[in-house]
């Protein structure tokens, strides 16, 4: 079973869509805007991570419900 | 009712008579639930819409009667002498007396009754709303936990496996292991898909199994397979068959896909797309930034450009102070040469006040040695005193005698 607090691609790319449109926006005080590049380039670097380093994981149900209980 | 013991000479209405025939047909599960084949005649249809016929064979006849809300469903024309397959229950018109056939679904009878059940069972879940396409649920457009109902035997469940490993390997597959044919699939299919059901954070189910005749997909037909498949908490994708045939199955899935492989396609995103995706984030987001940094570098070139035209004009200031200082300096000299006259003629004046230039008439100062008191009486000198007398030239020490 996978943790909770697991990262999701899911939340991390929709993040860095969030964080493209308000650097987009270009409202942003400098300080922000440079933090909010920052943060960008981390969830890029992590999005990159995240998509080359995956495995498949297979999991056979009837195994894993043996197992676990 | 021979069966039961009653008093001799006991007399029923006719109500009591036929309440206990309709309740003894409406009881009886096979009359509850009947396919009869036969010839239809005296067909009328009623101002509300209601169709009332005789479907007769060499041996008998009954009376049928198929309600509207029921004939909105059937799309076979009725007519007379048309051979059809009707389903209904058998009930008893109680005015009359009569046994009727309630038809709620109608087949031509060349069709088939395999045919027929399966245009029924459709026609039903259509009616309750199965297919519709408002209730199609979206995909997820990055899942985590992928649930695949199919039977670990065979080709399809390595399929799926090997497309998910080439385009979305972030997901986690799990396999509720189920046969997919036969009997035992009735079963196993329901049970699989109750198991993702139980689990928590399934964002998509496939449903596969590969290409096979008729009787094979049969279970894919089932009413309870397919209302599983319905009820399953999370989105469907099925992939039964080749895409030729249409299972029932394939129409409450909230996707059909042709193929297992291409189930597993609809399921997940390719990586290399969402790769790319992600490189044109990041070059927007730096794209975005030197924007921001040029634009306000901008702002500030503007500033930095009207600002001396801002300031007080120095320049001037400077003359005016420069201009100020040698005034000062002009007026100073004035009046140091003024100054000047005027000592030089306190001087003369003083020269000519001095004592000295007395003395140098002849005239003496005579004072006290010991106070230098000015002697200006006698009474200032008595004898025996010592005086310093001041002429013009020197000083005499004398003393005065009595």
């Amino acid at each position: 079973m996978s943790s909770k607090d697991e990262e999701r691609f899911e939340q991390v790319y929709e993040r860095l869509q969030e964080t493209v449109r308000r650097l987009e926006d270009g409202s942003l005080p400098l300080e922000e805007a440079i933090e909010a590049y920052e943060t960008g380039m981390a969830l890029v670097a992590r999005c990159r991570d995240l998509l080359t380093q995956a495995e498949l994981r297979v999991t056979r149900l009837r195994e894993q419900l043996d197992s676990d209980g | 009712m021979s069966a039961r013991p009653r008093p001799a000479m006991f007399v029923y209405s006719v109500g009591q008579l036929v309440t206990y025939l309709r309740e003894l047909l409406e009881t009886d599960t096979f009359l509850a639930d009947v396919w009869v084949g036969g010839e239809i005649a005296n067909l009328s249809r009623s101002q509300a819409g209601h169709r009332y016929f005789t479907l007769r064979d060499s041996i008998g006849s009954i009376r049928c009667v198929l309600f509207a809300r029921q004939a909105a469903m059937v799309r076979t024309a009725l007519q007379d002498g048309t051979r059809v397959l009707v389903h209904g229950r058998v009930a008893l018109y109680e005015q009359r007396g009569e046994v009727q056939l309630i038809v709620d679904f109608v087949r031509p009878e060349g069709e088939g009754i395999e045919q027929a059940r399966l245009e029924r069972l459709m026609a039903k879940l259509e009616e309750e709303g199965l297919f519709d396409q408002a209730r199609k649920r979206p995909l997820p457009h990055f899942p985590r936990r992928i649930g695949v109902v199919t039977s670990a035997h065979g080709a399809v469940f390595h399929d799926i496996c090997h497309v998910l490993e080439r385009r979305w390997p972030l997901a986690e597959v799990l396999l509720a292991d189920t046969p997919v044919q036969g009997d035992a699939a009735l079963a196993g299919v329901p049970e699989a898909i109750r198991r993702f059901n139980a689990l928590p954070d399934i964002d998509v189910v496939i449903i596969a199994r590969g290409g096979g005749g008729a009787e094979e997909l049969a279970p894919f037909n089932d009413e309870v397979v397919v209302r599983a498949i319905y009820g399953s908490v999370a989105p469907t994708i099925s992939a039964i068959g080749h895409e030729t045939n249409t299972t029932i199955a394939d129409l409450v899935a909230d996707v059909r896909a042709p193929t297992p492989s291409a189930a597993a396609e609809l399921a997940a995103p390719d990586r290399r797309q969402v790769l790319s995706a992600t490189e044109a984030a990041a070059m927007s987001l730096t794209g975005a930034m030197s924007r921001a940094i040029v634009e306000r570098n901008g702002h500030v070139e503007a500033l930095a450009f009207r600002l001396p035209a801002l300031l007080p004009p120095l320049e001037k200031l400077r003359w005016s102070l420069e201009d100020a200082e040698r005034a000062m300096e002009r007026a100073a000299l004035s009046r140091c040469a003024a100054l000047g006259e005027r000592v030089a003629g306190q001087q003369m004046a003083l020269a000519a006040l001095s004592p000295l230039a007395t003395l140098a008439r002849g005239y003496a100062i005579v004072q006290r040695a010991d106070d230098r008191r000015l002697v200006r009486s006698a009474k200032d000198a008595p004898p025996g005193t010592m005086l310093d007398v001041r002429l013009a030239e020197g000083a005499i020490r004398a003393e005065t005698v009595p």
